[in-house]
Order: structure tokens, then C-alpha cells, then sequence
């Protein structure tokens, strides 16, 4: 084969694959994400019961209920709105009322959902910082409280 | 004062790199060969100045010195001695300076062995190394400086996380950083030889124990914090697709396939250009990863509290090297010749295939890491990018890496025999077939990738086991024969199926998630609770006191029918300075799979809730990655790849050296 022969066939390869690639990316990526919501854009952007969300917020005092085979339910506010959010399995360790966690599952009824995964931040100092702009947005939060001095 | 010492042994450490990033540059132009010297000579200071530094910092941190703010927020008195040290790169500070300490080790091994390479060619590496020093060691001074005062001191220091207070802080990161910064070298070699406008054969040969060792050290980073991951974050996830995690995988990728060009390179005298090209992109992955890691852009398990001063400051020096090295790549790279030609059924040929099914996975991961990044720049809207996007996409691409791989392996250079070469894999595409036929039935309606995933480890475990028998031994050869061409044969050859085999291993752990049981239950004294072919009863529960911790520690017992396999004892520990609890999961290896429990806070009669899970083959994830690096390290001994005999075959014309036109 020529030189030149096998540099076209070497990019005709290269752009198959990447072609290939990026159909997969754009399939993959039209039902695989998820997108972040505060409770209050919950209620503002009117999200759809069965749809896929992350919401971050603080888990409010008192609101933690613990019922029957590891099913767990608490409330999640920014100060505005709440949501909340029925849970099964074993809370992280660093998961307290008061403090920020962010709930990746399905809404099931406007106000109400059902996660399947709790994520709440290794770090005691460190707040998820989509909480940190969500409860921001809700004029909740001032700056330097929780973050460590650096 | 040994603190002061440090400090100032830092000062002087970037004035030194100042010196080796300009004085052997000007050498090599000049033609001044003492010029050029002073750049070894730099090299080894810089080494010297960094790791005095670095010492200090380890001896405040040894010795409780909470003046320094750094201990003071990082350490506590009551930690054992071997988290006290690990305690140094558990925070960010002393974390860069790990970064940068290697990254003078590696200039002071150019400077120490590098001997038998060109002169001007050693000068522009350790020149371009020095420079990648100035921009770090200022980064540390002028950011992060990890020897700040305290006054007044406290008396005790506010602990290191308890997260991070595990055997694997002292494993994990020196071993990440080893294959991250080991790149910084290679890079340097493909910038010199950029500068220098020649690259031949003889180049790759130099290189390629460098890209090797640094390739290694990643497998076993990524391998061991994978593993630590899995242990310690209490539901025996393995791999989250977190953007940390991918910033690390992004230069493996990409220096897997820099591993297998420049082999096409030293070989075949071909791919010269993308070579370097990968080379580049290795190690722009790696700043990347520091950058994602290290500004707090991301959200992520790994994110530290942060100063956005530093984001800033690091995405200056990423821009400066990326575009730098890339502005130097595309005037200068239209220059080097192309070399041997070869037929596309052929070794290069699917080494060619490997390298764009590598490169694209990496750029999906690239995309799915930094996509929620822009997106949320442009539009303000928050979306996360999870791990079934990059299973679909980096999943499918390297699998059908993986299906290429034992092809590859073996066919001939130059013009490779498809159908014979599919006549000798027979063996593994049947043993693979069957797999996959027996695994989905086994599951029955479960995931079918799990099957087509353990289907493929097999055929590339058999397929690399077939060309080691067949290049050895054919029916009728006797054994003597079959050792003598086995003695013969290069260790790179050995070095190359076990790698593939490692492979293999890691997909078949992979493969296992799929086959695996999983049960959350509340367990009560003595009554057994079944996951997967096991059955797990509890028989104690009781309150432990550590040197800084105290924990509910359980004692459980794991059945298979009626006899005892193993005893597990997880426990839940409380940190008292800073009000953490941590999760020790209970573990037991049976076969290659493992039982994992772990537990949530007894109950006050003594109940203990839990997660069981049973995951086959678990263990062959991170075997197959220390079979990787092994692979690779056979290699490295592969005694071609001296040093001294590259410079040997060069000096004898033997090379396939072509100047620059």
C-alpha cells in the first residue's frame, strides 16, 4: 500500500471510530444525566413526577423518621421549599439533620421522593458546593461559614 | 528552625530549577558542552534542596509540631506514627510537595543515568523539566505554602480525617503520583526532541523505560486507591466514574497507548509523530487531573476546602505547558520523517487500532468529566454525568480494546496473516463463546453485559496464553527445546502476555459485579441472614477503645452450610476531635470473591443493621492490576531496553536514526 494510501485509510479508521464514538456519547448522554435541582427549583421549574433528579439541600431538624426495614425518610429544605425523601438502606456515616446533603432519585409526586442514592461529603468543614449555591441562591448561607480557613 | 531550614531549602530549590530551565537550554543551542552539564548538576541540587524540604515537613509532622499550621490542622498526637508521616500528602499543601519532590527524582534519574543519551538531547529534557519544577515549586511558594506559622500554637492539632487515616493515604498517593508525575519525563524527552526538531527509533528506546515505570506506578495507583475506595466507604463500590477517578484514568489511558506506539516506534521506526503526540497528551492529562483535583472545581469525594487563588494559579500553569508543548508540537512536527511502512493486517496495524480505541475512551471520559463543567458555565443549569454514561461509552470502547488485544498480540510486524492468526486464537474464542453462553444462562434475563464482559476476559486470558504455548512449544517439540526458545525469547515478549493477562483478570473481576447478591438487613444475635451461597450470623457485639478513637466493634461468623469459612469482625469508629464516625467494613476472601459487611450504629438491644453483599471474582479487579504493572516491570528488565545498550546499537550504525531534513 502507498504512503498516501495508508494515511487515508489510517484516517478514514480514525474518523469511523470517533464517529462511532460520538453517536454512542450522544445516545449515552440523552438519557443519562441527571440534573441538579434545589427544592425551590423543584417547584419553579414544575419538574415532572418519574423524572431523574439530584437534590441538594440541608436534611431539616427533626424531620428524620425511621420506619420499618431500613426504610428511612427525611426532609430536605433550603430555607424556601422543601421536598421529601423516602430512602432505603443504610444513611452515610457523615448523614446529620442540619447539615447538607445531596439525594439523587426519582420524584415521585410533586414534594415527594424516592432516592436511591444519599451522598453527604467526607469532610465535616466541606459543604457540597451545589448546596452551598443552592441555599446561596435562597440567601441562606454566608460566606465562610463551614468552609475552612484557609 | 528545621522547619525555617525547609522553607528556605524550597527557595533555593526553585532557583536551582530557574538555572536547569535555562542555563542547559542556552548549552544545547550554543553547542557549549559545560553549559549543558550544569543542568545534571541543577537537576540534583534541585533533588537534594526538595527533599531536605520535604524531610523537614515529614519531621514536623513526626514530632507534633503544631506552630506549623499545617500539622496543626492535619495531625493530632494520639495518631500513630505511620499516619503521622502518610498525615504529610493527606492535605493539599503537602500533597504538592510530594508532587514536586518526584518530579525532582525523576530529573535527578535523567541527570544520574542518562549518560549514554545525546548531549543536547539530555540538556532540553532536564531544561524543560526545570521548568515544569519553577512552576510548581512557585506554586507552593506562593499559594500553598505547606511550612506557614501558627501562633499561638494549639496544644493539640485538630486531627487528620479519619477517612483518610487507613494504611492505603500511605499506599494511594505516592504510588499515583509516581506514575502521574513519571510522565513529566517523557514529556520532557518529546518536548527536547520537539526543540531538537529529530526523533528517531533510538529516541523511543530512551523513553520508553521512563513511560514504562510511570505506566506501572499508575496501574498500581489507580489499583490501590480503587481497592482502598472499595474497603473503606462502607458499600464496596469499587468505581464511582468520580471526576478525581477519572482524572487519573485519563493519563492511564492515554499512557497505555503511548506504551504501545512507542513500542511501534522503537521497532518499526513508524507513528513518530503520534507518538509524540501521546506523549504530550499523557502528560497534559496529568496536570489536568492536578488541576481537577487540586482547585476545587469539582464536586467530588475528593475535593478539599479550598482557595480559588490556587485553581487559578494551576489552570496558568496548565495552560502554559498544554499550549506550549502544542504550539511547539505543530510547528515543529510537520519536520520529523516518517518511517516503516506497513501493511494494515499487521502487528502496527492493530497496535494502530488499539491506540485510536484508547485515545477516543479517554476523550469520552474527557468529555463526560468536563461537560457538566461548561455546561454549568454556560447555561447555569447542574447536571451530573454518572457512571452510565461513561459504562455505555469508555465501556464499550474498551471492550472492543480488549476483543483486539489478543489479535494483536499475535500478529506477525508488517503484514500479519488474519486468518491464521484467528485459526490460532480457536482455543480462547471457544473458551470465551462458552463463557458467555454459560454466564447468561447462569443469569437468566440478569445484565447481559456482565456475561459478554466475562466472555471477553476469558478469551483475552486463553488468547495471550496460547501465543506464549504456541511460540514455545508446537506438538512433537520436545520440553528441552520448548525451555531453551522459552530463555530465548525477550522478557518484554513475557512481560507483554502477562500485562494482557492482568487485563483479562480485571474484566473478569469486572465481569463478576454482575453475578453478585447484596441484602440490607437488621441482624439479630445468632440468627443467620443469607447473601449469595453464604450465610452470615452475628455473635457479639462490644465497645473497643483505639489510640484515637473508640468503636462498636462486631464479631460475625460467615457459613457455607454447615461449616465455618471465615470470621469477620466490621466495626463503626468514632473520632473524638472531629466528631466523624467511619464504617470498617467486615471482609473475608473466599476463592477470589469476598464477602463484605458492613454495618450501621447497633441498636440498643444489641441488633446491628447491615449491608451483605457477596462479590464473586471481586479480587481479580485489583490482581489483574498488580498483574498489569508486573507485566509491565518484566518489561522494563527486558534488557533491550537499557540504557547503556540503546546507546550501543546507536553508536554502531546499527539504528534507524534519520536526520532531520
Amino acid at each position: 500500500m502507498t504512503r498516501r494510501g495508508r494515511r487515508l485509510s489510517l484516517i478514514a479508521a480514525a474518523l469511523a471510530v470517533v464517529g462511532v464514538a460520538a453517536g454512542i456519547a450522544l445516545y449515552a448522554l440523552r438519557d443519562n444525566i441527571v440534573f441538579f435541582y434545589s427544592p425551590t427549583e423543584v417547584v419553579q421549574k414544575a419538574v415532572q413526577p418519574g423524572a431523574r433528579l439530584r437534590v441538594g439541600g440541608l436534611v431539616k431538624a427533626d424531620s428524620l423518621i425511621k420506619l420499618s426495614g431500613e426504610n428511612v425518610a427525611f426532609v430536605v429544605t433550603d430555607g424556601a421549599n422543601e421536598l421529601t425523601v423516602a430512602y432505603q438502606g443504610l444513611l452515610p456515616d457523615l448523614f446529620r439533620e442540619g447539615q447538607g446533603v445531596v439525594a439523587e432519585g426519582v420524584l415521585e409526586a410533586p414534594g415527594q421522593m424516592r432516592a436511591e442514592t444519599i451522598l453527604a461529603k467526607h469532610d465535616e468543614r466541606y459543604m457540597p458546593r451545589e448546596v452551598v449555591e443552592a441555599l446561596k441562591k435562597q440567601g441562606r448561607w454566608q460566606e465562610g461559614e463551614g468552609v475552612a480557613k484557609p | 528552625m528545621i522547619v525555617e531550614i525547609g522553607h528556605f531549602a524550597l527557595v533555593l530549590a526553585i532557583c536551582a530549577a530557574v538555572a536547569q530551565a535555562i542555563v542547559p537550554l542556552w548549552g544545547a543551542r550554543v553547542g557549549d558542552n559545560e553549559l549543558m552539564e550544569v543542568g545534571r548538576s541543577a537537576a540534583l541540587t534541585q533533588f537534594a534542596l526538595v527533599a531536605i524540604a520535604f524531610a523537614a515537613l515529614v519531621n514536623a509532622h513526626l514530632t507534633s509540631d503544631f506552630s506549623v499550621l499545617n500539622v496543626a490542622e492535619n495531625s493530632h498526637s494520639a495518631m500513630p506514627a505511620v499516619y503521622k508521616i502518610a498525615g504529610v500528602w493527606g492535605n493539599h499543601e503537602g500533597s504538592m510537595l510530594l508532587w514536586v519532590l518526584i518530579l525532582a527524582v525523576f530529573g535527578a534519574i535523567v541527570a544520574l543515568f542518562g549518560r549514554p543519551l545525546p548531549r543536547t538531547l539530555r540538556a532540553d529534557a532536564l531544561a524543560v523539566q526545570g521548568l515544569i519544577s519553577v512552576a510548581f515549586l512557585a506554586f507552593i511558594l506562593l499559594t500553598s505554602n505547606p511550612f506557614e506559622r501558627l501562633s499561638p500554637a494549639p496544644f493539640e492539632g485538630r486531627d487528620l480525617n479519619p477517612i483518610l487515616q487507613d494504611p492505603g493515604l500511605a499506599i494511594h498517593p505516592p504510588l499515583l503520583y509516581l506514575g502521574y508525575v513519571g510522565f513529566s519525563i517523557v514529556y520532557s524527552f518529546a518536548a527536547a526532541a520537539l526543540i531538537e526538531g529529530r526523533i528517531d527509533a533510538a529516541w523511543a528506546r530512551f523513553v520508553r523505560p521512563f513511560a514504562l515505570v510511570a505506566w506501572c506506578f499508575l496501574t498500581l495507583g489507580i489499583a490501590a486507591g480503587s481497592f482502598w475506595a472499595y474497603y473503606t466507604l462502607g458499600w464496596g463500590g469499587f468505581w464511582f466514574w468520580d471526576p478525581v477517578e477519572n482524572a487519573s484514568l485519563m493519563p492511564w489511558l492515554a499512557g497505555t497507548a503511548f506504551v504501545h506506539s512507542v513500542a511501534v516506534m522503537e521497532k518499526r521506526d513508524a507513528l513518530k509523530v503520534w507518538t509524540i503526540f501521546l506523549a504530550i497528551v499523557a502528560f497534559s492529562f496529568s496536570l489536568l487531573g492536578t488541576f481537577l483535583v487540586r482547585s476545587g472545581v469539582l464536586t467530588s469525594v475528593h475535593a478539599f476546602a479550598n482557595d480559588p487563588r490556587r485553581g487559578v494559579f494551576i489552570l496558568a500553569i496548565l495552560a502554559l505547558f498544554i499550549c506550549g508543548s502544542f504550539a511547539l508540537f505543530a510547528s515543529r512536527a510537520p519536520m520529523l520523517k516518517q518511517g516503516g511502512l506497513f501493511a494494515p493486517i499487521s502487528r502496527e496495524g492493530a497496535l494502530i487500532v488499539n491506540n485510536l480505541l484508547l485515545t477516543t475512551s479517554c476523550a469520552t471520559v474527557l468529555f463526560g468529566t468536563l461537560y457538566p463543567l461548561a455546561l454549568e458555565q454556560l447555561t447555569g443549569e447542574k447536571i451530573t454525568v454518572g457512571a452510565p454514561f461513561f459504562n455505555l461509552t469508555c465501556g464499550a470502547l474498551l471492550l472492543t480494546a480488549c476483543f483486539v488485544a489478543p489479535f494483536g498480540f499475535s500478529l506477525a510486524w508488517k503484514r500479519g496473516d488474519l486468518l491464521g492468526v484467528a485459526q490460532r486464537l480457536t482455543v480462547a474464542i471457544v473458551a470465551g463463546a462458552v463463557t458467555a453462553v454459560l454466564g447468561a444462562a447462569w443469569l437468566r434475563g440478569g445484565p447481559i453485559l456482565a456475561p459478554i464482559a466475562a466472555g471477553l476476559a476469558i478469551f483475552v486470558i486463553v488468547g495471550s496464553l496460547t501465543e506464549v504455548v504456541m511460540r514455545l512449544w508446537r506438538p512433537g517439540v520436545r520440553p528441552g527445546v520448548a525451555v531453551k526458545r522459552a530463555i530465548g525469547l525477550p522478557l518484554s515478549f513475557f512481560g507483554a502476555a502477562i500485562a494482557h493477562i492482568g487485563v483479562g483478570m480485571t474484566l473478569l473481576g469486572l465481569a463478576g459485579v454482575g453475578f453478585g447478591a447484596e441484602t440490607i438487613a437488621t441482624l439479630h444475635k445468632g440468627v443467620a441472614e443469607r447473601v449469595g451461597p453464604y450465610a452470615i450470623t452475628l455473635d457479639s457485639v462490644g465497645e473497643r477503645v483505639g489510640p484515637n478513637y473508640k468503636e462498636a466493634a462486631t464479631s460475625m461468623t460467615v457459613r457455607s452450610g454447615d461449616a465455618v469459612v471465615a470470621q469477620i469482625a466490621p466495626a463503626r469508629r468514632q473520632f473524638a476531635a472531629r466528631q466523624m464516625t467511619t464504617t470498617q467494613a467486615g471482609l473475608a476472601t473466599l476463592d477470589f470473591g469476598q464477602v463484605y459487611v458492613s454495618i450501621a450504629d447497633p441498636t440498643p438491644d444489641g441488633d446491628v443493621p447491615a449491608r451483605l453483599y457477596w462479590k464473586p471474582l471481586v479480587t481479580l479487579i485489583w490482581l489483574g492490576g498488580a498483574a498489569m504493572a508486573l507485566g509491565g516491570a518484566l518489561s522494563l528488565a527486558d534488557r533491550r531496553l537499557r540504557l547503556g545498550v540503546a546507546a550501543r546499537a546507536k553508536a554502531s550504525g546499527g539504528s534507524l536514526a534519520q536526520p532531520a531534513q
